[in-house]
Order: structure tokens, then sequence, then C-alpha cells
């Protein structure tokens, strides 16, 4: 059953994409793939993608960053040369802690924003000198563009695609 | 429209008089003369000796200790009347400032003997400075404890009347922020907070009979009102109130005061008024009610900081902090929008606001959130810079808090703090009502804390509790809260229908939760 082949629809508008979207999703067609040259509000969701864990990476990463700088505040300031700075107490790191927030803070801010942006990243598969993996160069400009994966029957598929509105229908083979 | 419940209705009456007959009960039960003192603190010191190894004992051996140094304080500053030069009772200032914070490196450092030492030092060394006078501080301690358990019914009442005055006005200036900025998705929240303003009335004219009555010395909560701190001639003589004594004086505090509650008060009159003519959709109404909210929020903000120096920094007349107005807003402000999600979830789940959906709870939630973080940046940098520098002038004031108000004083920051940080960080939670309330409850009991050790440590010191009077204070300005709050509510169309906004707020929809079961059915 499987071929290599995908159909290609081209929109120009946002709205009568969303629609197509919801239809083709509705007749449980897989949706390989959308380009659009700007983010379209309630696409995620049409499309049944999952949400993202992005935020909760960010929030394991500032625990990191705070765990950082308490080791690094505790080890320079008070374990390994605790010295007499202008009378602050460095007894225990407790007693000097208020001097150490600024640090707490920004380290924390640092790791969790920084790894947060790499592992965007790398989860989206962007890196300088990678090829880009555009289909149509206009997705970038002003057309929307739904990759259909062809599974049985084309011409049917073809028929539903000419229903939603679509500017531009291409079937493509793939490798 | 909403009908104010006859159940709810006797639950604010009740709490109302509960509130009453309990703060009436602990101005009767105050001590009257020197003698109902001694014999109150004779009971705690039957109490020292009793327990010796135990953590009270600990503390309330702070609280003696501290007693004795704020006296040594008086003393020394009687003594400057001599001299009677400003710089020279700055000096001592300073000196009793250091020793005070010596003691402390001890108490931190050294086992319990030592602080029994330091204390009888500290004591001596008062009889001493007073024999030297020729005077006879014999029973001075006690007075100073006979004034500290006299202040405490009227600390109380006026730190849960501060704390409704302060909530109920931020409400004011954040319905009056949600106009001038023309927010769209709060319009159907638009008569909430202009019902929880309503309680600005009520608290004002509280506040009015408090006003006039510490201004007829009722009361000893503001030492700079004293008898004779400003004349040279007087054994009460202070020559740093002296020295602010342009801002500092009675007719000046009372009348400015009366300014600012009278401001406010015509505002929120006006606004509610137009608010509810603007109901006809007239876009000439809007464009007025903006004018005049503009203006309101200029003179809000001079005013809610010059009234948090009157108010709440004048108490301790010798210290002073340039962000202190902010502070005290901040606090007030995250205590505001927590009342405003509260009452929200409440009426909504009683069915009578149909347009608020889960997007409001969870904006209202974010502002929580987001405003606790903001309270938290005041008060660190507060305490931070004056941690870091440690000029003993500016000390002092954490030093007492640090020293008697330990636990209100480390609680407040994780209640205020950690615990909303953690609970509303995650976005889901936000928009369940449940979880909101939960976090609402902490906040709102942190910020008052946070306004009791503002309060509290300037007025009553080391007698400090939480009993009869701070729950009944509490419970009389609930009470008012919900009666005002609600026959307000019940006055109104619970949906702005004139405001042009109106339909934004209804169909506003924050994309990344998903709504649940008490929802808008609008789209």
């Amino acid at each position: 059953m499987s071929t290599n082949k995908v159909i290609h629809a081209l929109y120009n508008d946002d709205d009568i994409l969303m629609d197509a979207v919801k239809k083709v999703k509705s007749e449980n067609h897989h949706i390989e793939e959308v380009f659009c040259p700007f983010p379209v509000h309630g696409l995620d969701k049409a499309m049944g993608l999952a949400p993202t864990r992005l935020a909760i990476t960010a929030f394991l990463y500032g625990i990191t960053g705070l765990s950082v700088a308490v080791w690094l505040t505790w080890y320079t300031m008070i374990a390994d040369w605790p010295q007499d700075i202008g009378g602050k107490p460095n007894f225990s790191w407790a007693a000097n802690m208020p001097a150490f927030v600024p640090i707490l803070f920004e380290l924390t801010v640092f790791f969790a924003a920084h790894l947060m942006v790499i592992t965007f990243y790398m989860r989206s598969r962007i890196w300088p000198f990678k090829e880009a993996e555009n289909p149509d160069p206009r997705t970038t400009d002003d057309h929307f563009l739904m990759e259909v994966p062809v599974h049985g029957n084309e011409e049917e598929l073809m028929a539903l695609l000419e229903t939603t509105g679509a500017v531009e229908i291409n079937v493509v083979e793939t490798h | 429209m909403y009908q104010f419940s006859g159940k709810l209705k006797m639950l604010a009456i009740v709490l109302m008089a509960v509130g009453l007959l309990g703060t009436g009960y602990s101005f009767f039960s105050a001590p009257k003369t020197l003698d109902d003192a001694k014999e109150i603190l004779a009971k705690q010191d039957a109490h020292h000796g009793g327990h010796e190894a135990t953590a009270t004992h600990a503390e309330e051996e702070h609280v003696e200790e501290a007693k004795v140094e704020e006296h040594v304080e008086e003393v020394v500053t009687e003594e400057t009347q001599a001299d009677s030069t400003a710089t020279q009772a700055e000096e001592h200032v300073v000196n009793v400032a250091e020793q005070a914070q010596d003691s402390t490196n001890v108490q931190a450092n050294e086992a319990e003997v030592k602080e029994e030492v330091a204390h009888t030092e500290a004591k001596e060394e008062t009889h001493a400075v007073a024999e030297a006078h020729g005077e006879d501080h014999g029973d001075a301690h006690a007075e100073h404890a006979l004034h500290q358990m006299q202040n405490r019914p009227w600390s109380a009442m006026y730190v849960a009347l501060l704390f409704s005055l302060g909530i109920t006005l931020l409400v004011l200036a954040f319905y009056g922020s949600q106009i001038v900025a023309q927010a769209g998705w709060s319009v159907v929240l638009h008569r909430v907070m202009e019902a929880i303003s309503s309680n600005l009335h009520y608290v004002s004219l509280v506040m009015l009979v408090f006003l006039i009555a510490t201004a007829m010395h009722m009361n000893h909560l503001f030492t700079w009102m004293g008898e004779g701190v400003t004349d040279p001639t007087s054994p009460n003589y202070d020559a740093i109130v002296d020295g602010k004594k342009w801002y500092l004086n009675t007719p000046g505090w009372l009348i400015r005061s009366i300014i600012y509650l009278a401001g406010w008060n015509v505002y929120y009159f006006l606004i509610r008024k137009w608010s509810l003519a603007q109901d006809n959709g007239d876009l000439k109404q809007h464009k007025k009610n903006y004018n005049a909210t503009v203006i309101f929020l200029v003179f809000f903000m001079i005013t809610e900081s010059m009234a948090s120096w009157d108010w709440i920094m004048s108490i301790d007349p010798h210290w002073f902090s340039t962000l202190f107005g902010w502070y005290v807003l901040a606090t007030f402000l995250v205590s505001a929008l927590t009342v405003i999600a509260m009452v929200t979830i409440y009426l909504r789940s009683k069915g009578v606001l149909p347009l608020v959906n889960d997007s409001h709870i969870h904006d209202l939630a974010k502002f929580m959130f987001g405003f606790s973080v903001f309270w938290t940046y005041l008060w660190f940098a507060q305490f931070m810079l004056i941690w870091y520098a440690d000029m003993p002038e500016e000390t002092t004031y954490f030093l007492l808090r640090f020293n008697e108000y330990k636990v209100p004083f480390l609680a407040m920051v994780v209640m205020n703090f950690i615990f909303p940080v953690l609970l509303l960080i995650n976005s889901d939670f936000k928009s369940r009502p449940w979880f909101v309330i939960l976090g609402g409850v902490v906040i709102l009991a942190g910020h008052y804390i946070d306004l009791f050790v503002m309060i509290m440590p300037g007025t009553v010191g080391g007698q400090w509790g939480f009993g009869i009077g701070e729950i009944s204070g509490l419970l009389f300005f609930t009470g008012l809260f919900i009666f005002a709050t609600f026959s307000a509510f019940a006055k109104a169309n619970p949906v702005p229908k004139g405001n042009p906004y109106l339909h934004e707020s209804e169909t506003y929809h924050y994309y990344n939760i998903e709504h649940t079961g008490e929802d808008s059915n609008h789209h």
C-alpha cells in the first residue's frame, strides 16, 4: 500500500488553511506537515499536536542553575577560603545568604533561558549550515502548504483537497 | 442580577458583631495601671525561672533584652537633653545601635548563659545612666511595658483596619489601571472590582474615627505624637523627631490623612456613578471615565506613598526607607488581586457571572503570581540594601524584627514568595479555581503577617501575640468587607453592558489552557 507519494496542497489564506486542516482531519487523513510564513493561532490544536514540554525543561534547568549557584557561592566564599571581606559574616552560607541572592537569581535565569533555547534548537533540529527543508519557497512569503502522504486512493484524496479551497495541488515523489 | 442571600448577610453581621465584642474585650482586658503591668511582667519573669532550658524561655529572653535595649535608647536620648544638639543625639543612637548589634552577635554565637550576662549588664547600664541623671527610673521599665500592653488592642485593630483599607484601595486602583490601559480582558470583572471597592467608604469611616482618636492621644501608637518630644526642656525631648517636626506633626498628619481618604472616596463615588451611567453605551461617558481615572491614578500614586509614610513608616520615626511606599503598594496589590480572584470565583460558582471563563481566572492568577514576585523583589531590595550596608540607624529596624518576630518574619517570605511561585507557576493550575483559592488564602495570610510585622514591633514591641484582639479585628473587617461587597454587587447589573470592550472580554480566550466545566458558553 505504502507509496512514496505526498500531496502538496497550497493555500493563500490562514483561515482557509485552518478549515482545510479540520476537514482533512475529520476525513481521517494523516497530515504530515504544514508550512506557514507566520504562526497561525490554533493550528497546533486543529492538527492535534501534543503540547510542548519546553516550559518543564526550563523549570528543571532553572533548578539546576540555582543549585550550581548555591554550590559556587558556598564553595568559594564559605568552604574554600572564608575571608573577612568588609565584615560580612562568612561562618555559614546561610549567614551570608542575602549577599548571594543576586547571583543565585541570575544564574537561575541564565541556565533556564540558555539551556531551554539549546533544547529548542536540538528538538527542532536547527543549526547553522543546516539545509533548508522548505518544499516550496512561497511558504516563507505568502502561501501555506499542507503535506498529506498518499495512502490508497490518490484520486479521492485529490478530490477532497480540491474542495478545501486549495489554490494549487501537486503530487510529489519523495525519496 | 445577583441576590445578596440572607445567609451571607447574616454571616457578615455575625462576623462584625463577634469582632466588635472581641475588640471590646481586648480593650477591657488591657492593663490600666502601672501595677497591672508590673503584675503581668512579674508573671512573665516567674515563667522565666520555671523553664530555664526550654526554647520559649530563650525567646522571651530575647524579648526582655530587646526591651532593655530600647530602654537604653530612650534614656540616652534623654541624656542628650543636657547637650541638646542634634549631632550628639545621633551619635548616641549610633552607639546604642552598635551595642544592640553586638549583643545579637553574642546571641547568635554563644550560650544562653552569656545572654543572661549581657542582659543584666544592659540593665545595670540603664540604671547607671538613670542614676547619673538623678531621676528615679525604677519604674521606667514597667512603664515602658505598660505602654506596649496598652497599645496592643489598638495595634490589633489598626493592622486589620489598614489591611482592609489597603486591599480595598488597591482593588480600586487596579480597576483604574484597567480603565486607563483600556484592557479588553477584564471588562466582565469591572462590576466585581467596583463592588469590592465599595468597601472603601465604610473602612474610610472607621479609619477617620481611628485618626481622630489617635490625634486626641487616646493611644500611643505614634511615639512622635507624644507629650514633649519636640520640646527641648521636656524629659521626653527627642532631637531626631524634633528635626522632622515640619512633616511629623499631629495637625499636618490629620489634614493629610483626611485629604487622602477624601480623594479616594470621591473618585470611587464618581466612577461608580459614571460606570452605572455608562450602561446605556454612551462613548462620551466612557471618555469621561477615562479622563477622571488618569487624574485619580496620579493622585493615587502620590497619596499612597505619603499615606504609607504617615500611617506605617512614622510608627518608627527614627527609621526611614525610600522604597517603602512601593513596598506597601506591592503588599496591598497582591492581596487586592487575590481578593478579586476569590470573589470572582465565588460569584461565578453562584452562577451570576455568566461571561467569566477560565481564561479570566487564569489572568487573575497570573497577576497574583507576578505581583507576588514583585513584592518579594521590593521586600528583598529593602532588606538586602540595609543588611548589606549595615548602617546602625537603619539596621535596628530589621534587628528588632529578626530577633523578636523571627517566626512571622521568615514565615511571611515563604508564604508570600516560595509558596505562590511553586503553586502558581504551572499554567494549568492557574485556571483551576480551587488551586487559586488555596494559593489565595496563603497569600492573604502572608500579607496580613507582612503588615503585622510592619506595625507591631514599633507599637507593642516584645508584648506581641496573636490573640483575641488580633482575630477580632480580622473578623470585624472581614464581615464589613462581605457586607459591603455583596450588597454593592447586588445593586447593579453584573455585566457592564455599555462598555465598548465588552465583546472582547466576553470572547477572551488564552490559547494555552483547556477550558473546563464552569465556563461561559459564548464561544
